[in-house]
Parts: C-alpha cells; structure tokens; sequence
C-alpha cells in the first residue's frame, strides 16, 4: 500500500466522520445569520442551562480533584490487600453506561430509593452527584503515574530534614504533581460540561430548571427548533475545542520546563 | 555523636534484608558501610535514618535511644544516590528547606544559605534550579541541604554511585575534607571498595544482612576476617584452593624450598605494575603481582619457565580459617 | 555461594503521617463506595426485585433481546473497523510526514471532548435528512454504527500511537535486506507487537460503545427492533417507570462491560511483561 494511498484514506476518513460534519454544525448554526444564533442561545433557559452546567462542574471537579489526589497517594505509596481491587474499581465508571449511572442514582437517591430523600433527584444535587460519578476516574489515573514514577526520595528528604507530613504533601508532593493534577482536572471538566445521559436521566429536564447544556441541545433539537439546537451545540463544541487546545498548550509548556 | 546500632533484624516479606545486626560508629568518625548489592547496608543505613523501622533491635545515636522515634525528630542528614532534589525549587530554596520547615527568620535562611553555598562551592549557583545542574553540583547541593540544620549525624547512601567516575573520585576526596572541617559522624554506604578504603577511618563489611566484618581499612585488608571479605576487598589469587594476595605470590629463577613450577602463560606491563598470569604444573592458573624493578630483575617473558611459591616472609595468615 | 536475591520494592509509606494513611484510604474508599458502588449495588438489587423469574423475563422480552442484539452486532462491527482504520491513522500518523499533520493528530481527540449529545447533531447535519450531500440515514442502523465509530474513534489510535512509536526499526530493516515485501513486514513484524495495543484499544471501544446512548439518541430514531440499542432501551423503561426491568437489563449491560474491562487489564498486564 502506497503511502499517498494510506495517507488519503485516513484524511478521507477523519474528513467524513470527523471535520466535515462538525463544519456543517457551525454552518447550519449561523445559516440563518449570528443574529439568530445569538438570539437561541441567550434566551432565559438557555442562560440557565449554561450557568447551571457551569455550577454543576464547579462543585463535581473539585470534588474528584480531591479524591483524585487522595486516592493516587494512597495506590502510590502504599501497599496492602486489596490494592489491585480499588485499583481496578476506579475504573468503573468508564464501564458503565451513563442511563444506567442515571438509573442508579434514581434508585439510590430517589424518593422511592434507598436513602429515600426528596431534593436530590431531579434536581441540581442529583445531577452533580450523576457528573461525579462519571468524571471520577480521571484525576486519579493523570496523578498516580506522577506520584510512581516520582518515587519517594523527595519526601524522604523533607522528612529527614524536619518536615512533618503536611508539610511535606504541600511543599513537596503537591508540586511534583502540578502538571498531572492540571490535566487531570481539565479532563475532569471537560466530562463533566459533555455529560448527557446520566443527567438525562436524573434531572427530569425541566426546562429552566434542572437542563445542562446538552439536555438544551436535545430539547432545541425535540422541540425543532433546528436553529437552537445547533447554535447551542456550537457553544459546546466551541467549549470542546478549547479544552483540547488548552490541553495541547499545557502540555507544550510541560515539555519544555523539564 | 556516637552512633550504635544493635541486634537490628528486617524482613521485606519474607526476604531477610538484615539478620540480627549490631554496629557501633565512634563519634565524629567517617565510617564506610561496604557490600556487594542486595547485602543490606542501604536498609541498614535507612534504619538508623529513620526512614525504615526495624523488626527487631535499638538505634541509639550519642546516649538516646532513637528507636521509636521517626526521621524528623532524629537529626539526621541524609543524601541519596539520586540527589532527592526538589526540583521545583532554586537551589537556594532546597539548601533552606530544612529552615524554613523550622519556621526560621528569613534573615537567618538566607545567612545560613549563604555559608553553606560557599561551603560546598556552588555560591553562584543559588537561583539555579536542580535540573540545570550536573550530577556532582546537584549532590553538593544535597550535602548542603543536609547539614543546614546541623545534624548530629550525617547519612549518604552511595553518594556518588550516579556520577562519572572522575566525579566520583574528586567528590569523595571533597568528602574526606569536608568531613576534617566540619567533623559530624558520618556513615556512607559503598559497593565501591577503593572509595571506602581510599577515605574512611572504619570500614564495615556487610553481606547477605551480616556483617562480615568491623575494622579500619588497614586491617580489613591484612587481616581479612573471612574470604568473603578478602576477596572484596583487595585483590586475590588461588593457590591450590587457598586465597592469597597476588603480592604475596614470590616468582623465583630456580627452585626453592615449597616452590612449584610454573610457565609465565601471559604478562601485563601496567605502568609501575606488572601482572603475570602463571599456569603450575597442578592446578589452575593463578596471578601474581610484582613492581616492574622486580620483574625486570627476573627478566620475565612469556613461555618461561619459573619457580613459584607463597611468600613465606609476607604475612602470617594468608587466609582466614573460617568461609 | 549463594547469591543474595534482590529484595522486593519495598512501597514506603515511610513516616509521613499525614493523620495516617488510613484516613486517607478510609476516605477514598468511602467515597467510591458512596458514589460509585451503592449505586450500582442498587441497580442489581433492583433487577431481582420482582424475584428470578420476572428477572428473566425482563432479560428475555422480544425487544429487550432485538435491543441487546443490535448493541452487541453494532459494538463488535465498530470495534472491528476500529481496529483496522484505528492502526490505519495511528501509522500514517507515526511514520508520514505531511504538512498540517500536527493539526490532524490534535483532531483524533475530538470526539473526547465532543459531548455525546453533539456529536449525534453532527452527523445528523451532514447524513441526515436536511443533509446538503443528499445522503439521508437518519433512522437506520448505519446511523448507529457511524454514530458509534465517531465516539470511538481515539481509542484505537491513542493506544497504538505510542507503541509504534517505541517500535524499534532495525528488525524491520532486517527483514527488509532479507527481501521480505513492505505487506509480509508489516503482517509478520509490525502487527504482532501492536496486537496487545489494538487488542486494548479494541476493548475499551467496545466498552464504550456498549454502554454510548447520546449520540445515538437523535440520529437513530430509537425505533424498537429496528434502531433501538439497549441503553435507550433502558431510559425507555426508567421513563415509563419500570425500574425493574431497566435494571435487568443494565444489569446484563454491566456484566458485559465489566467482562470486557477485565479482559483488556488482563491483556494490557500480559502486554507489558513482554
């Protein structure tokens, strides 16, 4: 196979499922003009959906930041029985289908489930405890390579020259792992702002009150107002974007302050 | 301080890293813990740091027993094989951590820094960070840092065993000195003989987690107190079965009382030196080392036909009575 | 003699002493118990609700079956077209040069950062049917399929991307000075030292794609036993408040998913003692 030939199959490839519809995304967006498509993603629900999944990730990241980073530092320096499963059991939520985390959650939380309370589900507690889940993993599977591959000199030193555990997690442990925390955190972010089917699920979409981003795309889209849709789905993609070239920036400046 | 060690045992699972280990390191003294890899003496060096806790046995340094107590609260200094830097902080800031750590004036950190930057030559170097550094600089560096907080007792764990090995030699001689300036008790882990021999005062030889032998480095190449450590240390032949010095294997022209004859099979002229591999009659071929006056006098070549035997005036234990 | 054994790496904890690593461990096990593990111990609970009887018949109604099916078939075509485009890309990506190249590697993690619901809109824009190209699939299995290669996309490619890059040449131009054709290199040489990446990277598209329900949503139509995979299936049942039978079938879902997680981790751990 020539290498003209594999080099344009795979652009032929990536163009037809990848940048050619998301180019006509942004086209069917702004085809009636920006005016338009500024006007369907300012109205009041969609103000709302955009602040409420702004709130929603500023509580679930933080949240699995610090369980990411408790949770590398007890796999990383720690041996004992079980380590493997909590290992593994980390990985869960990347197994499990986002309905089925909504559905959990609903049997957990609901006012028929377990815990039997009223305010979670189908509200914003609900929707958050949903980003969680599913945004888990990611802190801790950026920061435990750092932590192992740092090995425990450094620590070891700061004990020896006085310092007591705190001090040392915020002076030393914590710096060596800026850079898995950051991306980490922006993975985590980025999960979280995308996250549909478990909120779908959980939030009862009420329109104005418990809809995210993607559940206002969906109900643009339900409701056909095609021009919403669309105009909101570019916001998101324009958010997705981001993400990945504020990734790409912080790992060039990675590269080069080693 | 003095440092003692006693009746220290530590298991790894089911390994055995040390079997019931006793040491006594005078005060101010500059000690060599000297094995092979895997022996225990980085375990037995982290248990007296702190960094480890023993299965059995009592660490005391000068009159307190520092047992149960953890590394911070043990004054000690400790610099490892790979420099431990804290490579997110100037070298000024790594000299002072242990400062600023004991909430220490900003005046007195940067004082002290000062010193101890001059201390170890690397004045120049203090908004430098670690990762700018050579290998020899970052491990001064790390000497630095350790004595800001002057311990009672300074700790390094093969030191050197990541540098050049010219580094390595000026490093350890820079040790030597600094060691007479400043005289803090001092114990360095080594698998590297010529550097323990070359600057401590006392050299314990440790193996499989014992310690084979405790004595100044004269004596543990005199008088090796097992073959283990007399073939680590110093060089050896064998003769019919024993270990002997390859200096202490006499070559003569004619035959003698307890010599044996052998043929010159190869010659290594090494500057002042030479190296001569003899095959006996019975046995296995066996080395001898002789200083280039001698060898010419024997107008030595290969193929020639000699007399060989142990020096009989050389020493009166060639090898120790005991494996 | 014998030679002492080297001392197995000892994890140290050492003195750190931050309230004890039991808190902390404490702590991330609560959490993940509390998140993660009730919740899912819940849905199983729920699925035997009605008892072992009814848990079958939920599993074995004709539509939850049709559903399953397609999901299945769906997933294992995807992962099989991942696997061959996916080393496709990943090769031209590692061994080409072309201008822009850079821009393209950066593309691949698109879908990563697309929520699902968008990236449904997206392929509904260009093959749906206000399509400027004419081609219209909105509400057929292809739908599915092509919904499900968009969101799996990176996984094949991510995983053999760095393990091509580490391939050492020097066996390849070995066989080459043998006289070995550039297809037989690559089928005898190349591919096997990819097979554990791709064999992961196959694993988690399946994974993912078992389990995708966003995407899929607007364009197929979720039309029952034509286009309706087993997620919407679920979300149907949650909907119409039969939480018994959503949770059979989830729980079949999960089995799937986590047979398919153990075997890549066991895959992955076998790749790596090479």
């Amino acid at each position: 196979m020539s290498r003209i030939a594999l080099r344009s199959i795979a652009i032929g490839y990536l163009a037809a499922l990848l940048v050619v519809p998301v180019g006509m995304v942004f086209y069917r967006a702004f085809e009636k003009g920006f005016a338009t498509a500024w006007d369907a993603v300012t109205t009041p629900p969609a103000q709302h959906a955009f602040y409420l999944t702004c709130m929603i990730a500023l509580v679930a990241v933080p949240a699995n930041a610090l369980f990411g980073v408790t949770t590398a530092w007890v796999l990383a320096r720690h041996d004992f029985r079980g380590r493997r499963v909590l290992d593994v059991l980390i990985d869960l939520p990347f197994a499990v289908s986002p309905v089925i985390v909504g559905l959990a959650l609903v049997l957990v939380w609901g006012r028929d489930g377990w815990f039997g309370m009223t305010g979670v589900i189908f509200s914003a507690p609900g929707m958050i405890l949903a980003t969680i889940f599913i945004s888990l993993p990611f802190v801790v599977r950026e920061v435990l390579p750092v932590l192992e591959e740092e090995g425990t000199d450094q620590e070891e030193a700061a004990s020896t020259l006085g310092a007591r555990g705190w001090q040392t997690f915020w002076r030393i442990t914590l710096p060596t792992i800026r850079w898995g925390l950051t991306y980490g955190v922006v993975l985590s972010t980025a999960r979280a702002i995308g996250e549909f089917g478990a909120v779908a699920v959980v939030s009862g979409k009420i329109s104005g009150r418990t809809e995210t981003l993607t559940l206002f795309v969906e109900d643009r889209f339900q409701s056909l107002d095609l021009t919403g849709a669309y105009a909101a789905g570019v916001v998101l993609a324009l958010l997705g974007v981001s993400v990945l070239t504020l990734m790409t920036l912080l790992q060039r400046r990675h590269q080069r302050s080693r | 301080m003095a440092i003692e060690a006693r009746n220290i045992t530590k298991r790894f699972g089911d390994y055995v890293a040390l079997d019931d280990v006793t040491i006594s390191v005078p005060d101010g003294s500059l000690t060599a813990l000297l094995g092979p890899s895997g022996s225990g003496k980085s375990t037995l060096l982290r248990v007296i740091a702190g960094l480890e806790a023993p299965d059995a046995g009592d660490v005391r340094i000068g009159r307190e027993d520092v047992t149960a107590k953890p590394a911070r609260s043990r004054g000690v200094g400790f610099v490892f094989q790979h420099y431990a830097a804290f490579k997110h902080m100037t070298v000024a800031d790594n000299v002072a951590f242990g400062l600023a750590v004991r909430k220490r004036p900003k005046a007195e950190r940067k004082a002290k820094v000062s010193e101890l930057l001059e201390l170890v030559g690397l004045s120049h170097l203090g908004e430098r960070y670690p990762p700018q550094l050579s290998g020899g600089q970052r491990q001064r560096m790390a000497l630095a840092r350790a004595l800001a907080v002057e311990p009672q007792v300074l700790l390094l764990d093969e030191p050197f065993g990541a540098l050049d090995a010219r580094v390595r030699e000026e490093l350890r001689r820079w040790l030597r000195r600094l060691h007479d300036d400043v005289h803090v008790t001092t114990i360095f882990v080594t698998h590297d003989q010529e550097e323990a021999m070359e600057i401590s005062e006392q050299i314990v030889v440790v193996n499989e987690g014992r310690i084979e032998q405790s004595a100044s480095p004269g004596e543990i190449y005199d008088k090796p107190a097992s073959r283990f450590v007399m073939s680590f240390v110093g060089p050896v032949t064998k003769v019919a079965g024993t270990l002997v010095r390859p200096h202490d294997i006499q070559i003569l022209t004619e035959a003698h009382e307890a010599t044996q004859e052998a043929v010159v099979t190869r010659l290594w002229w090494l500057g002042f030196e030479v190296r001569v591999e003899l095959l006996p009659a019975e046995g296995e071929a066996l080395y001898a080392q002789l200083s280039r006056t001698e060898a010419d006098a024997l107008a030595l070549s290969e193929g020639q036909i000699v007399h060989v035997r142990v020096d009989p005036t050389r020493g009166p234990q060639r090898e120790p009575a005991t494996p | 003699m014998t030679v002492a054994a080297r001392p197995p790496r000892a994890r140290r904890a050492g003195n750190l002493q931050i309230g004890g690593p039991l808190a902390a461990g404490g702590f991330s096990v609560a959490w993940l118990t509390l998140i993660v593990l009730i919740p899912l111990a819940a849905v199983v609970a729920r699925s035997f609700d009605d008892g072992l009887g009814s848990f079958f018949d939920d599993v074995t109604a004709p539509q939850a079956v049709a559903a399953m099916k397609l999901t299945l078939v769906a997933s294992l075509i995807v992962a099989a077209i991942d696997a061959v485009m996916g080393t496709l890309i990943a090769w031209v990506l590692v061994r080409d040069e072309f201008p822009g190249k850079s821009v393209v590697n950066a593309l691949i993690d698109l879908p990563f950062a697309l929520p699902t619901i968008v990236a449904g809109l997206v392929l509904l824009a260009l093959y749906g049917p206000k399509g400027p190209i004419g081609i219209n699939i909105a509400y057929t299995r292809v739908a599915v399929i092509m919904a499900l290669l968009f969101i799996t996309l990176p996984f094949v490619v991510r995983a053999v991307q760095p393990v091509l890059m580490a391939l050492e040449r020097d066996v390849e131009e070995a066989a080459q000075s043998l006289g070995a054709r550039p297809w037989t290199i690559f089928r005898r040489i190349i591919l096997p030292a990819l097979r554990p990446a791709i064999l992961a990277g196959v694993g988690l598209s399946f994974g993912r794609a078992v389990g995708e329900f966003g995407s899929i949503v607007l364009i197929s139509g979720n039309l029952p036993y034509k286009t309706e995979v087993a997620s919407v299936l679920v979300y149907g049942q949650i909907e119409s408040d039969n939480t018994t039978g959503a949770a059979a079938v989830s729980v079949v879902l999960l089995a799937i998913s986590f047979l398919v997680l153990l075997g890549i981790s066991y895959v992955a751990r076998r790749g790596i003692r090479r």
